[in-house]
């Protein structure tokens, strides 16, 4: 190693891991390689998702990119010391990072550049493999742009996973002069993380995606919707939005072709509902962010009435690799007709929490026990919550359920955006549907009377229940709300909200006893748990 | 703060959104970032120079949880109570704001010195219970760290 040019070292900055003190170990590696005489470049890359691991430091060495993790400020002068620029060794050391089984055994396509590139660096983006997707786009007409997407298999990954290709076939087939593409980017849901993910490590991929989508249907104007609750992905995406400008690969010709398409920033103001797609539409036009009845369709008749393209992060953002590499390829990844991968983010009490990309068809067990190692606090996995905050509660005996959409829905589940919430055995599983209804009465629109009022005399009848009063005609009276939420709201807001109830109610029901029979059966439960399998 | 700074602050945000599309989200956003909250005496102005309603102003103003009409203290402190950090005891987080400063979610104190909020979901589920300080995310937050960054907040 005698040539003195720098050696690069990847510090992630990614939300998640300056959550956990990236920048400050940023700094004390540039302030503790000043010193030395080997010169050091820090690149803020985005995170690779194994996020337990956060900060976790690479550096890039003949071997291959070498990882250390967790990494704390104080940590750094021992790394060097022990050799870090050369990938020495030291108890933090995780070796070469693309090798690790954890990372290794996924199947990254969508997350394929998240964590390895700076996410604002053009040439990074072009040396891997970015642009190669549009530029194919913009050679093919528009109906085989959309036919590629179609035979893809490509379903909306924001929840609801309708065929990406059917959606802009329609707007397509519109004659207005006026069209846009909208980008949901308002992840709400608890245990999601991946489209933060996905606009902060690679925002580039985000608007080739919704450029494709523009010259596939014919827009010229496009949003991306970011809640106001991700301030880090709004920087991110509006400084891109400018490189991006800059290079034209948005503006007027794009690329020297015909199309004409410009991307601007929306930012939420911490409203739940407004992930629902028409209330994100009539949030963008400056409204209270009400859900509108359906029909018309937002494809026919969208924001400002016009037709619209409205796709999740990750839809938009696995736009660019299925059209560079073609349907085919990515529709062999799968099963029946969940094709592709999905990104699943482990969350809540887990020991390995982060971004898990893999066909569909995985089971909940592998992500919880394999990937997750089970709980952080070492207890037993009472339940998993799948789907978000409107998704159901799992029971261990359903942990082999294969992860795919109509197997969900077939056992009363819902894949939703991919979230997986692990709890331990010490949660209260009536507190948990109480919260399920509370939260439903504090977020809902109030358009519709079974979510806006349902909800709220939900959370009145668990709480005659755990104190015992008529608990079997409380019972019947919950189940019956909840059947008239599910089948009377016009949203999946209030829709949905009786699916984390019910199945907490039939999974868990002894926490749905009269509060001293629950305290005893709770005690029984925690203090015997390791007999229980530990996951 | 007199009427006429603010009416003029006012009528500089609006003339600098007013061409995008559906501005009325924008333009309050900017007025929260300059003034610090979106004061009652707006309403009445934004409806005029947007040609609006008061009603339809105010029914947005009114619609979404970031938008506050009394200014917020020197910190803000924001937990997250959604399910991911639930299950690693962000109720627990809620109990030590309470007992060490004396504030439950949405509240602040009275020298202005520190606000508590609560949130659902900060997108940090792998790594809760998570709390936003200003801008700034942290996560696995025990108790201990939130009481030093609360009394922190709270010393002059």
């Amino acid at each position: 190693m005698a040539s003195n040019s720098p050696v690069t070292v990847y510090v992630p900055r990614d939300s998640a891991a300056r959550s956990v003190g990236a920048d400050a170990v940023a700094d004390a590696l540039r302030q503790a390689a000043a010193g030395r005489d080997r010169p050091v470049e820090v690149v803020r890359n985005g995170s690779r998702g194994m996020l337990w691991l956060e900060p976790l430091v690479e550096v890039a060495t003949p071997a291959g990119r070498v990882g250390y993790g967790p990494v704390a400020p104080s940590d750094v002068e021992g790394l060097l010391s022990a050799g870090l620029l050369d990938g020495g060794d030291h108890p933090l050391r995780r070796g070469v990072v693309d090798e690790l089984p954890w990372l290794a055994r996924q199947k990254r396509v969508t997350f394929a550049r998240i964590g390895i590139t700076d996410p604002l660096s053009t040439d990074d983006y072009l040396c891997h493999g970015g642009l190669a997707g549009l530029r194919r786009a913009l050679e093919l007409p528009r109906a085989e742009v959309i036919a590629e997407v179609t035979e893809s298999g490509l379903r909306g990954r924001g929840g609801a996973g309708f065929p990406a290709g059917v959606k802009w076939k329609t707007v397509s087939e519109c004659s207005d002069e006026l069209k846009f593409v909208c980008c949901n980017a308002d992840e709400g849901d608890s245990g999601t993380f991946a489209d933060r993910m996905v606009m902060e490590g690679d925002p580039f991929m985000l608007i080739e995606g919704m450029t494709i989508a523009a010259h596939a249907v014919g827009a010229r104007e496009g949003y991306v919707y970011i809640r106001s609750e991700y301030p880090d992905a709004v920087a991110t995406m509006r400084a891109a939005i400018d490189i991006a400008r800059g290079n034209n690969w948005l503006g007027e010709r794009i690329l020297g072709s015909d199309l004409t398409f410009d991307l601007h920033i929306r930012v939420g103001a911490g409203a739940y509902i407004c992930g629902e797609e028409t209330s994100m539409l009539e949030s963008l036009e400056g409204k209270r962010g009400m859900v509108r009845s359906k029909p018309p369709i937002p494809a026919l008749e969208g924001l400002f009435g016009k037709p619209t393209v409205v796709n999740n992060v990750l839809t938009l953002a696995t736009v660019p690799v299925i059209m560079a590499r073609g349907a085919k390829a990515y529709q062999e990844l799968g099963v029946q007709r969940s094709r592709g991968t999905q990104v699943f983010q482990l969350g809540g009490n887990i020991a390995r929490g982060g971004i898990v990309e893999t066909a569909f068809g995985v089971t909940l067990r592998e992500l919880v026990e394999d990937y997750g190692g089970g709980t952080l606090s070492g207890r037993p996995v009472r339940t998993v919550q799948v789907g978000g905050p409107l998704g159901a509660y799992l029971p261990a005996s359903m942990f082999d359920l294969p992860m795919d959409y109509e197997a969900f829905a077939e056992a009363g589940a819902m894949l939703g955006h991919g979230g997986v919430v692990v709890f331990d055995d010490t949660v209260d599983m009536a507190a948990q549907a109480r919260f399920a209804m509370e939260f439903c009465a504090a977020e809902s629109c109030g358009k519709c009377t079974p979510c806006r009022v349902g909800s709220v005399r939900g959370v009145e009848v668990i709480d005659r229940i755990v104190a015992g009063e008529d608990r079997d005609g409380n019972l019947a009276l919950l189940e019956d709300l909840c059947e008239l939420m599910t089948d009377g709201s016009l949203c999946a807001m209030g829709g949905l909200t009786p699916m984390p109830v019910r199945s907490a109610i039939t999974h868990f029901s002894d926490d749905f006893l009269a509060r001293d029979a629950h305290a005893a059966a709770r005690t029984a439960r925690t203090s015997g748990a390791r007999t229980e399998d530990t996951a | 703060m007199s009427d006429v700074p603010v009416r003029a602050a006012i009528s500089a945000i609006v003339a600098a959104h007013r061409g995008q599309r559906g501005a009325l989200l924008p333009i309050l956003h900017a007025i929260q970032s300059e003034l610090g909250h979106v004061p009652q005496e707006c309403v009445a102005q934004l409806a005029d120079e947007l040609n609006l309603s008061r009603a339809d102003v105010h029914g947005v103003v009114s619609f979404y949880h970031d938008f506050r009409r009394e200014p917020a203290g020197r910190t803000t402190v924001r937990i997250c109570r959604a399910e991911a950090c639930q299950a690693l005891g962000a109720d627990a987080l809620v109990a030590c704001a309470r007992d060490r400063v004396g504030l439950a979610p949405g509240e602040t104190a009275a020298d202005g010195s520190v606000t508590v909020e609560q949130v659902f979901c900060l997108g940090n589920c792998a790594l809760g219970p998570s709390i936003q300080v200003n801008d700034a995310l942290h996560g696995r937050v025990s108790v201990d760290r939130l009481r030093s960054i609360l009394d922190e907040a709270v010393s002059p």
